[in-house]
C-alpha cells in the first residue's frame, strides 16, 4: 500500500463537482482506493462516504491506494487534488 | 379561493386529480433467507436504475440539462459502493430483510446530510428520500399507476412531487399542478416552468380541501386556486387564456426582426441576465445583444469568494453562446440591500449611500482584480462590454482604466498569444455623473443608465420604504431632463446610451423615452417581444414631440396623462 498526505487548497473543498470528479477517477484504479482524515478511514471510491468527511478547504487527508497500480494511481489522485481550482 | 405561490406562469382550467402515494411502511423481518435477500435487493436497484435512464433521457428531450442532471445525480448515488455493500452486508451480518436493510442504511446518509449546515447537503437528502421511494417501491412490488398514465385533461393535487414525479408529467395531460409545500426554488418548481406546466405551490391545505373532480382554475402567475367557480368567472378567464394564446403568437411574429421604429429608427433590445442558465431564453425572445449580465449571482450563490477560473467559465460561456453580439457584463454591484457571506460588510447606517459596488471594489483590490483577470482572459471569447456601477467620479473611472492596464500587462506578459479586447462602460446612476456626462463621454465607449438607483438619489427617497415610495416618480421632469443630459452628451462625442433598469421594460416609457434620444433598452427576457411590437407602431417625429413637451413640464402627473393619451391614440389607430 502506498499513500500520500495533501492538504485542500481548493474553495469548494471535496463537495459538489470536484468530489464526484474525484469519485470518477478513482473508480477507474484497479486498486483500492481510501482517504483518511483525523483518524477516520473511508472508501474513496463511495461518493456517499467521501461526503460524509466534509472535507474542506484547508482539510488534511491522505490519500492510500493498496493494489493494481498504486503509485501511479496515488500521483494521478494526489494530482487532481493539488490542481483543483474551483 | 387557495392563495399559494406561483411557481410556473399561466392558467388552466380542469378537474382535480389528487394524487397520493401509498404509505410505505419497511418492517423488520429476519424470517428470511439471505441469498433470496440479497437477489431481491438486487433486482430492485437495477429496475430503478433503469427507470432512472428512462427519466433521464426524457428530460434531455422534453426539459434541459438542469433537469436531466438531477436524474443523473440519482443513478449515481443508486450506483455508489459503499451503499449497495453497506445494504449487502447488513442483510448478511444481521439475517434481516432487504427493505430494512436498505431503508436503514439510506436514513443514516439522510440524517447525516440533513444536519449538516449547507444546501448542497440538504439538497442530497432530499434526492436519497426521493430515490428511496422508488427502490423500495420496486422490492415491495407496489405498482403504482404512473402519472404518465393519466389519460384526461386534469389539474394535479398533491401533498408534495418529487423531481421524479413531477418527470413524468405529460403536458398534454396535466394542465397544471398544485402541492401543499415547496417554494419558487424547489426542484418541482424549477421542473414546471421548464416544463411549461402552470402551477401553484406552497398552498399548505389544498390536498386537504380539494377533492377529486372538482373544478378549478388555475392561475400559476397570480398564485391562486380558485375552486369551482361560477360560469362567468370560466367565462371570464377562458377569454384570458385565449387572449394571452393570441398575444403570444402575435407577438411571437416578432421574434426574428429588427427593433426598429415606424419609420426605420433602429436601436438595440437586450436582455438582462443572472448567468449562463438565462441566456437561451434571452436568445429565443429574440435579444439583440445582453444589455446587463448582473455578476454578483456569481458571487452570492457561492459560500466563498468565486476564483478566477471559476468566473472566467461564467463569462467565457455567455460570450460564447451570444458570438459576435455585445455583452455587457457589470462588474460586481454588492453592498446596499445585497450582502456576502463571506465578505466581511462593516454595518452601515447608510448602506445605498456606503461602501457598494465599484467603491467597495476599489476599497477591496484583491477582490476586483480577480474578476477583472477573469473578464479580460474571457474576452476572446465574444463581444465584452465591460460596465462598472456606482460611477460617482472621472477620477473614480480614471482609477479602474489603470487597473485595466496593468492587468492586461500582466496577463500578456503570462501568455502573449492571449487576445484581449473590450469596450468600456459606466452605469449612470448618480445624479453628480449624470450632470457631468459631457466630461465622463470623452473617455468612455457607452453609459447605460441605471433608473432604480437614479430615481432613489435624485428624490433622496428609500425605495424600500413604502411611507416614501410616492417618490419614486419615474416620469418626474427632473429625472427625464437628467436622462436627456446624459443622451446628448454621449451623442456628442459618437458614443451610445441604453437603459438597464426596470423603466426599460415597460410600455409606457417606450415612446418617451425614444424621443429622448436612447439608443438601446435591456429587459428582462419576457418583455423584448411586447415592446419590440411597440416600437414597431411608434413614429420618432411623435416620440420627439413627446419628449420635448414632458421636459417642460412641471410633475409626473401631467407627463403620465400626456403618455396615456398618446398610447389611447396609438391603440385606437391600430385597431
Amino acid at each position: 500500500m502506498v499513500r500520500e498526505s495533501v492538504v485542500i487548497t481548493n474553495e469548494t473543498g471535496l463537495h459538489a463537482r470536484p468530489a464526484s470528479e474525484f469519485i470518477k477517477l478513482a473508480n477507474k484504479m484497479s486498486g483500492a482506493v481510501s482517504i483518511v482524515k483525523e483518524g477516520v478511514k473511508v472508501n474513496a471510491k463511495s461518493m456517499l462516504a467521501l461526503l460524509s468527511l466534509g472535507i474542506c478547504k484547508g482539510t488534511e487527508i491522505e490519500i492510500c491506494v493498496d493494489g493494481g497500480d498504486e503509485s501511479e494511481a496515488l500521483g494521478i489522485l494526489t494530482d487532481y487534488i493539488r490542481n483543483l481550482a474551483e | 379561493m387557495i392563495q399559494g405561490i406561483g411557481a410556473s406562469n399561466g392558467i388552466s382550467i380542469a378537474r382535480v386529480r389528487r394524487y397520493e402515494k401509498p404509505e410505505i411502511t419497511v418492517v423488520e423481518d429476519h424470517n428470511i433467507d439471505i441469498e433470496n435477500q440479497i437477489d431481491r435487493f438486487e433486482k430492485s436497484m437495477e429496475r430503478s436504475i433503469d427507470d432512472l435512464e428512462g427519466i433521464r433521457k426524457r428530460m434531455l428531450e422534453s426539459a434541459n440539462q438542469e433537469t436531466a442532471d438531477i436524474f443523473e445525480a440519482h443513478i449515481e448515488i443508486l450506483k455508489d459502493q459503499e451503499l449497495v455493500s453497506g445494504v449487502r452486508n447488513k442483510i448478511r451480518d444481521e439475517a434481516v430483510n432487504a427493505d430494512y436493510a436498505f431503508q436503514s442504511i439510506l436514513d443514516t446518509y439522510i440524517t447525516m446530510f440533513e444536519n449538516m449546515d449547507n444546501d448542497y447537503f440538504r439538497e442530497r437528502a432530499a434526492d436519497m428520500k426521493d430515490l428511496g421511494q422508488r427502490v423500495v417501491m420496486h422490492l415491495q412490488g407496489i405498482e403504482m399507476e404512473p402519472l404518465s398514465n393519466i389519460q384526461e385533461e386534469v389539474v394535479l393535487v398533491a401533498k408534495d412531487l418529487t423531481p421524479s414525479d413531477t418527470a413524468q408529467l405529460d403536458r398534454k395531460m396535466i394542465k397544471g399542478f398544485v402541492t401543499d409545500v415547496g417554494g419558487r426554488t424547489s426542484h418541482s418548481a424549477i421542473m414546471a416552468r421548464s416544463l411549461e406546466i402552470p402551477a401553484v405551490v406552497g398552498t399548505k391545505n389544498a390536498f386537504a380541501l380539494l377533492q377529486d373532480g372538482d373544478m378549478v382554475i388555475l392561475d400559476g402567475t397570480e398564485g391562486v386556486v380558485l375552486v369551482n367557480p361560477g360560469e362567468h368567472v370560466v367565462e371570464e378567464y377562458q377569454e384570458k387564456i385565449l387572449a394571452l394564446g393570441e398575444e403570444k403568437h402575435y407577438f411571437k411574429t416578432f421574434r426574428d426582426k429588427k427593433s426598429m421604429t415606424m419609420d426605420g429608427r433602429h436601436v438595440e433590445l437586450g436582455a438582462n441576465i443572472g448567468g449562463v442558465e438565462d441566456v437561451d431564453s434571452a436568445l429565443a425572445n429574440g435579444a439583440e445583444c445582453i444589455g446587463l449580465f448582473r455578476t454578483e449571482f456569481l458571487y452570492m450563490e457561492s459560500k466563498v469568494h468565486p476564483s478566477e477560473e471559476v468566473q472566467y467559465e461564467a463569462y467565457r460561456r455567455v460570450l460564447e453562446k451570444m458570438g459576435d453580439k455585445p455583452v455587457v457584463v457589470r462588474t460586481l454591484d454588492i453592498g446596499g440591500d445585497k450582502e456576502l457571506d463571506y465578505l466581511k460588510m462593516e454595518h452601515e447606517l447608510n448602506p445605498f449611500l456606503g461602501n457598494r459596488a465599484l467603491r467597495l471594489c476599489l476599497n477591496t483590490p484583491e477582490l476586483f482584480r480577480t474578476q477583472l483577470r477573469a473578464l479580460l482572459k474571457a474576452s476572446r471569447w465574444g463581444n465584452l462590454h465591460i460596465m462598472l456601477p456606482m460611477v460617482a467620479t472621472i477620477d473614480e473611472l480614471r482609477e479602474v482604466k489603470g487597473l485595466l492596464e496593468e492587468i492586461e500587462k500582466e496577463l500578456l506578459e503570462e501568455d502573449a498569444s492571449l487576445g484581449i479586447g473590450y469596450k468600456l462602460g459606466i452605469m449612470v446612476e448618480i445624479p453628480a455623473t449624470a450632470i457631468l456626462a459631457d466630461v465622463f463621454a470623452k473617455e468612455v465607449d457607452f453609459f447605460s443608465i441605471g433608473t432604480n438607483d437614479l430615481i432613489q438619489y435624485t428624490f433622496a427617497a428609500d425605495r424600500m420604504n413604502e411611507k416614501v415610495a410616492y417618490l419614486y416618480q419615474p416620469y418626474n421632469p427632473s429625472l427625464l431632463r437628467l436622462i436627456k443630459m446624459v443622451a446628448d452628451a454621449a451623442h456628442k462625442e459618437g458614443k451610445w446610451v441604453g437603459m438597464c433598469g426596470e423603466m426599460a421594460g415597460e410600455v409606457q416609457a417606450l415612446p418617451l423615452l425614444m424621443g429622448l434620444g436612447l439608443d438601446e433598452f435591456s429587459m428582462s427576457a419576457p418583455s423584448i417581444l411586447r415592446i419590440r411590437a411597440l416600437l414597431s407602431k411608434v413614429r420618432m417625429e411623435d416620440a420627439a414631440q413627446l419628449a420635448e413637451a414632458a421636459l417642460g413640464m412641471e410633475n409626473q402627473e401631467q407627463v403620465g396623462t400626456m403618455i396615456k393619451q398618446y398610447m389611447d391614440k396609438l391603440e385606437d389607430s391600430n385597431g
